[in-house]
C-alpha cells in the first residue's frame, strides 16, 4: 500500500450524488420492497423460485443502501474492503456451520 | 489552550482517511459477524420447535412490511441530513435528522407492538426455540436502532445549540453509517425471517 | 466562521492534568503507561493462574489424591484455563502492542488514546469480576470452553460468572482491536510503508483483525448461554429443539482464531529478537509476513477440528482435517525463516535470544502434536486425553509464554531504562525449560495410555503414577524459575545498569528513543527510508556484505526537557468511569437487577462525559 500523505477532508473525496439522486435510489428501494411483499402473497410460484427471488431482491436492496447511502461506491476502496471482508467471512463461516447440521439431521 | 475541533479534521494519516471513519467501518465489519451469528441461530431453529406457536401462527406480514418500509425510508432521510450539513444547510439538517429519528422511533414502536401481540398469542422467548431465536435476534436489532435514535437526538441537540458546524459533518456521517447498517441488517432480517417460505 | 464550542463550561469536564502519582495512572491515556498497566496486571493474573496450576498438580501428583474434592478441582482447572487465555496471554500481548506499536511505526500514540485506556480498565474490572466469583458463590466450573448443556443447565452462579465475565473482557479486546487496526493503518510515519513495518507490528495487525471478526461470534454465544441460564431461552436445550452442538460451533468459530491470537504476537516478538541477536535481517521478511496473514486467514477454516468426535459426519470431518493439515504450511514457512535468520549469523546467546530459540524448539514439538490431531482417527484416540493437554501447553506455554518472556527481557531495558541480570535471566531460562518439559512431555504418553482430561483423581495401579509425579515436580520447577524472574526484575529496577537507548544494537525505531522514551516518543516524527530503518542509519555494508558503522548515524536521543511544545492528548477519567459500569451490570444480571441500573448509569455517564470533554490537539479520541 502506498504511504502517500493526505490531508483528510470531511466531504467525500470524489463527486457524490445530490439529494435528487438519493430520492431516486429510495424510490427503487421502495419498488423492490413492494415486489418482495407481492412475492410473499403469490401462491402459484414454487417455493424455491420465491426464495431465490426474495434473496436476490434482498441482496439488491442491501447493495443499493451500502453503495449509495453509505457512499461505498464513491469512497476509498479500503472502506469497502473492510466491510466486505466481514460480510464474506460471516456468510462463508455460517454457511459451513449450517451445512454441517443439515448433513447430520 | 483553545479547543481545536477543526484541527482534528486535518490530522495527517498514512492512508489519507479519517481515523474515526476507518474505525467505524472496521466496527461495522465486525457487526456483520455479530448479526450473522444471530441470524444463523434463527435459520437453524426456524423449523425445530417442539411446540407452537409457529411463524404462520403469529406473523403479520402487512404490518411488518409497513414498519420495514418506514425504516428503509429513514435511510433516505439520514442521507439527506448528511447532504444538508455538507452544504452548510442547518435548517434542512434539523428537519432531516428529526425525520430520521422519528421514523426510527416509529419502527421501534411497531416492534414493541408486534412483540406485545406475539406474547399475547403465546410466543415468548422461553416458549420454544423459534421464540428464543426470534426475540433475541430482533431484540438485538431493536437495541441497535435505539442506540441509533439516541445518537441522532444527541446530534439534533448539538446542532440546535449551534455546536454542530459544517466542518464537523463527519459526526453526522458516522452516525449515518451506523444507521444505514442497522437498516440493511433489517433488510436481511425481513427477508430471511419473515418472507422466505 | 466562528461557532460555539461544543463544550459547556462545566469544571467536571476539565481535563485532569496530573503527570505523576496515583491519579495520573488512573487518568492516563499514554500508550506506554497503559502498556505497563497491562503488563503488571497480566503478570499478577499469571501468578494466580500459576497457583491454580500448582494446586491441580499437587492433587494429581499421586493417585486418589485428597487435597481437592471434585467440585474444587473443576473450579480450579476452569479458572486456570480462563485466566491463562483471557487474563494472561491476551493482555500480556496487549501490553506489548500498547507499548511498542506507536514506537515501532514512528507515531506519538495510538489513534484513540482514551479508547485505549478504556480497554485496559475493562480488562482489569472484568478480570476482578470473574475472580470475585470465588467469594460470591463459586468460580466457573464447566471448563474454559463451557460446553452446553453442562454450562447452560448447571445450577449455581459459577457459569453465570463465566458467561457474563467473558462477555465483559471480550468487549475490551474488541475495542482494542479497532484501535490497533486504525493505528497501524493510519498513524505510520512518512516512509513507513506496510512492507517496511517490523514483523511484530504486522502480527499485531493480523491479530487485531482476527479479534475484530471472532469476538462478535463468542459474544453471541455468550448472550445465548446467558439467555439459556438466566432468561430461560432454549438455544442449547435439546428438549425444546435446541442443539448443544451449536454452542460448540459458535465457541470454536471464535476459539480457533483465538489460538492464533494467542500465538502470533509471540511469533512477532521472536521475529524481532532473532535478527537482532544474529546481527542479520529476518530471513524472508515478505514470506514471514504473508505466512502470518495466511495463518490468520486460514485459521477461519479449521475450527471443527475441535469437534471431530461430536458427530459431524465423515464429509465435514474430512474437510476440516484437510484444512487443518494445510495450516501447518505457513507455520512451517515461519520456522524455516527463523532458522534461516540464525544460519551463519553472528549469534549472541543471551536471555532474550535463548527464550526465542526455546520458543522455536518447543513450538515445533507442539505443532507436530497438533498435526497428529488433524488425522481424524488418531484424534478420536487423543481427544479428551492428556495428549491434548500436552499439545496445547507446548504451543501456548512453550510457544506463547516463552515468546512473551523473550519479549519481556528484550524490551525491559527500553521500558525501565535499566539492564537486567544476565546470570539470573539465564537461570530463569534453563529452569523454565527443564521444568516445562518435565511438566508437559509426560502428558503425551499419559494421554496415549488413556488418562482422561478434567478428572480430579485417578486410580492407583493404572501405570499413571510415576509420570504424574514427574509432571508435578516439573510444575514446581517452573514456579521456582519465576521466583528467579521476579527477583531479577525487582533488583534490576532499582540497581540495574543504565541501559541507554540501544543496548542491543537493534534494528527498529523504538531503539532510537531514550530508555524509557519521553512521553511524546519522538521529538520529530522520523522519515523512514527502509525496512529496519535504524539498522540502515547505523550501518552500511562493505563489499563482502559485512556491516560497517556509519559515523554519527545513530538515532535521535533527545532528552525529555527539550520539547515542551509537543502537545500530547490530555489525560481523562471518563474511560475508567465508563468501564466501571460493566461489572455492576454483570452483578445485576446475575444477582439483582438494581445493580445493573447502577452499572448502566455509570457507563452512560462515562460515555457522555467522554464525548463532551474538550478534545486534545493531536486528533486522538
Amino acid at each position: 500500500m502506498e504511504h502517500t500523505e493526505h490531508q483528510t477532508t470531511t466531504a467525500g473525496e470524489h463527486a457524490h450524488p445530490g439529494p435528487a439522486e438519493y430520492v431516486k435510489v429510495a424510490i427503487v428501494l421502495a419498488i423492490a420492497t413492494a415486489i418482495e411483499i407481492g412475492l410473499y402473497y403469490i401462491t402459484s410460484l414454487p417455493d424455491a423460485a420465491v426464495t431465490f427471488l426474495l434473496l436476490f431482491l434482498m441482496v439488491f436492496k442491501f447493495a443499493l443502501v451500502a453503495l449509495w447511502f453509505m457512499h461505498l461506491r464513491f469512497d476509498n476502496r479500503l472502506f469497502r474492503r473492510l466491510f466486505v471482508t466481514g460480510l464474506i467471512l460471516a456468510m462463508t463461516v455460517f454457511a459451513i456451520v449450517l451445512t454441517t447440521f443439515q448433513v447430520v439431521r | 489552550m483553545a479547543t481545536t475541533e477543526a484541527a482534528q479534521e486535518t490530522h495527517r494519516t498514512a492512508t489519507g482517511l479519517d481515523n474515526r471513519k476507518l474505525g467505524m467501518w472496521a466496527f461495522l465489519g465486525s457487526e456483520c459477524l455479530f448479526f450473522g451469528a444471530l441470524i444463523t441461530a434463527y435459520l437453524l431453529y426456524r423449523n425445530s420447535s417442539t411446540q407452537g406457536p409457529y411463524q404462520s401462527d403469529v406473523y403479520d406480514i402487512p404490518f411488518t412490511s409497513v414498519s420495514s418500509f418506514v425504516l428503509l425510508m429513514s435511510s433516505l432521510t439520514m442521507v439527506l441530513a448528511l447532504a444538508a450539513i455538507q452544504r452548510g444547510d442547518h435548517q434542512k439538517l434539523h428537519v432531516w435528522i428529526l425525520a430520521t429519528a422519528f421514523l426510527g422511533m416509529t419502527f421501534l414502536g411497531g416492534q414493541v407492538f408486534e412483540f406485545t401481540v406475539f406474547v399475547r398469542e403465546g410466543l415468548t422467548v422461553t416458549r420454544n426455540v423459534f421464540g428464543s431465536s426470534f426475540f433475541v435476534l430482533t431484540g438485538f436489532h431493536g437495541l441497535h436502532v435505539t442506540i441509533g435514535v439516541l445518537m441522532l437526538l444527541q446530534l439534533f441537540g448539538m446542532s440546535t445549540a449551534g455546536r454542530l458546524p459544517q466542518e464537523q459533518s463527519l459526526r453526522v456521517e458516522l452516525v449515518g453509517l451506523y444507521w444505514h447498517f442497522v437498516d440493511i441488517v433489517w433488510v436481511i432480517i425481513f427477508t430471511v425471517v419473515y418472507l422466505i417460505p | 466562521m466562528a461557532y460555539a464550542s461544543p463544550i459547556p463550561r462545566w469544571s467536571i469536564l476539565q481535563r485532569p492534568t496530573a503527570t505523576s502519582g496515583f491519579w495520573s495512572w488512573i487518568t492516563t491515556v499514554d500508550h506506554k503507561r497503559i502498556g505497563i498497566l497491562y503488563g503488571v496486571t497480566s503478570f499478577a493474573f499469571f501468578l494466580l493462574g500459576g497457583m491454580e496450576a500448582l494446586l491441580i498438580r499437587l492433587q494429581l501428583a499421586r493417585p486418589e489424591g485428597r487435597l481437592l474434592d471434585a467440585e474444587s478441582y473443576n473450579q480450579l482447572f476452569t479458572m486456570h484455563g480462563l485466566t491463562m487465555v483471557f487474563l494472561v496471554v491476551m493482555p500480556l500481548s496487549a501490553a506489548f502492542f500498547n507499548y511498542l506499536i506507536p514506537l515501532q511505526i514512528g507515531a506519538r500514540d495510538v489513534a484513540f488514546p482514551r479508547l485505549n485506556a478504556f480497554s485496559y480498565w475493562i480488562f482489569l474490572f472484568g478480570g476482578l469480576f470473574i475472580y470475585s466469583s470465588f467469594f460470591l458463590g463459586g468460580a466457573p466450573n464447566g471448563g474454559w470452553f463451557g460446553y452446553a448443556p453442562l454450562s447452560s443447565e448447571t445450577l449455581g452462579v459459577n457459569m453465570d460468572f463465566y458467561a457474563v465475565g467473558l462477555q465483559i473482557v471480550g468487549l475490551g479486546s474488541l475495542v482494542a482491536s479497532v484501535n490497533f487496526i486504525v493505528t497501524i493503518l493510519n498513524e505510520r510515519a512518512p516512509g513507513m510503508s506496510l512492507m517496511r513495518m517490523p514483523v511484530f507490528t504486522w502480527m499485531t495487525l493480523v491479530v487485531s483483525f482476527l479479534l475484530l471478526f471472532a469476538l462478535p461470534v463468542i459474544a453471541v454465544a455468550l448472550f445465548q448461554l446467558t439467555g439459556d441460564r438466566i432468561l430461560g431461552t432454549h438455544f442449547f436445550d435439546a428438549a425444546f429443539g435446541g442443539d448443544p452442538v451449536l454452542w460448540q460451533h459458535m465457541f470454536w468459530v471464535f476459539g480457533h482464531p483465538e489460538v492464533y491470537v494467542l500465538i502470533l504476537p509471540a511469533m512477532g516478538i521472536v521475529s524481532e529478537v532473532l535478527p537482532t541477536f544474529s546481527r542479520k535481517p529476518l530471513f524472508g521478511y515478505p514470506a514471514v509476513v504473508f505466512a502470518g496473514a495466511a495463518i490468520g486467514f486460514m485459521g477461519w477454516g479449521v475450527w471443527a477440528h475441535h469437534m471431530f468426535t461430536s458427530g459431524l459426519g465423515p464429509v465435514a470431518n474430512a474437510a476440516f482435517a484437510l484444512s487443518t493439515m494445510f495450516i501447518a504450511v505457513p507455520t512451517g514457512i515461519k520456522i524455516f525463516n527463523w532458522l534461516g535468520t540464525m544460519w551463519k549469523g553472528s549469534i549472541t546467546l543471551n536471555t532474550p535470544m535463548l527464550f526465542s530459540i526455546g520458543f522455536v524448539a518447543m513450538f515445533i514439538i507442539g505443532g507436530l502434536s497438533g498435526v497428529t490431531h488433524s488425522i481424524v482417527p488418531s484424534d478420536f484416540q487423543q481427544h479428551d486425553t492428556y495428549y491434548v493437554v500436552a499439545h496445547f501447553h507446548y504451543v501456548l506455554f512453550g510457544g506463547a509464554i516463552f515468546g512473551l518472556m523473550s519479549g519481556a527481557y528484550y524490551w525491559f531495558p527500553k521500558v525501565s531504562g535499566r539492564m537486567f541480570s544476565e546470570g539470573l535471566g539465564k537461570l530463569h531460562f534453563w529452569m523454565m525449560l527443564i521444568g516445562f518439559n518435565m511438566a508437559f512431555a509426560p502428558m503425551h504418553w499419559l494421554g496415549l495410555q488413556g488418562m482422561p482430561r478434567r478428572i480430579y483423581t485417578y486410580e492407583a495401579g493404572l501405570g499413571l503414577d510415576l509420570w504424574n509425579m514427574v509432571s508435578t515436580i516439573g510444575a514446581f520447577t517452573i514456579a521456582a524459575s519465576f521466583v528467579v524472574f521476579m527477583v531479577n526484575i525487582v533488583r534490576s529496577l532499582s540497581r540495574g545498569e543504565e541501559a541507554g537507548a540501544d543496548p542491543w544494537d537493534a534494528r527498529t525505531l523504538e531503539w532510537t528513543t531514550s530508555s524509557p522514551p519521553p512521553h511524546y516518543n519522538f521529538a520529530e516524527i522520523p522519515t523512514v527510508k527502509a525496512r529496519d530503518d535504524l539498522w540502515h542509519r547505523k550501518y552500511t555494508e562493505d563489499p563482502s556484505g559485512k556491516p560497517v558503522p556509519v559515523v554519527a548515524g545513530a538515532g535521535d536521543h533527545s532528552g525529555e526537557d527539550e520539547h515542551h511544545d509537543i502537545h500530547m492528548p490530555d489525560p481523562s477519567f471518563w474511560p475508567i468511569v465508563a468501564a466501571s459500569g460493566l461489572p455492576f451490570i454483570g452483578y445485576g444480571i446475575i444477582f439483582a437487577w438494581p445493580w445493573a441500573v447502577v452499572g448502566i448509569l455509570l457507563a452512560v455517564t462515562g460515555l457522555f462525559g467522554w464525548s463532551l470533554e474538550p478534545v486534545a490537539e493531536e486528533g486522538g479520541h
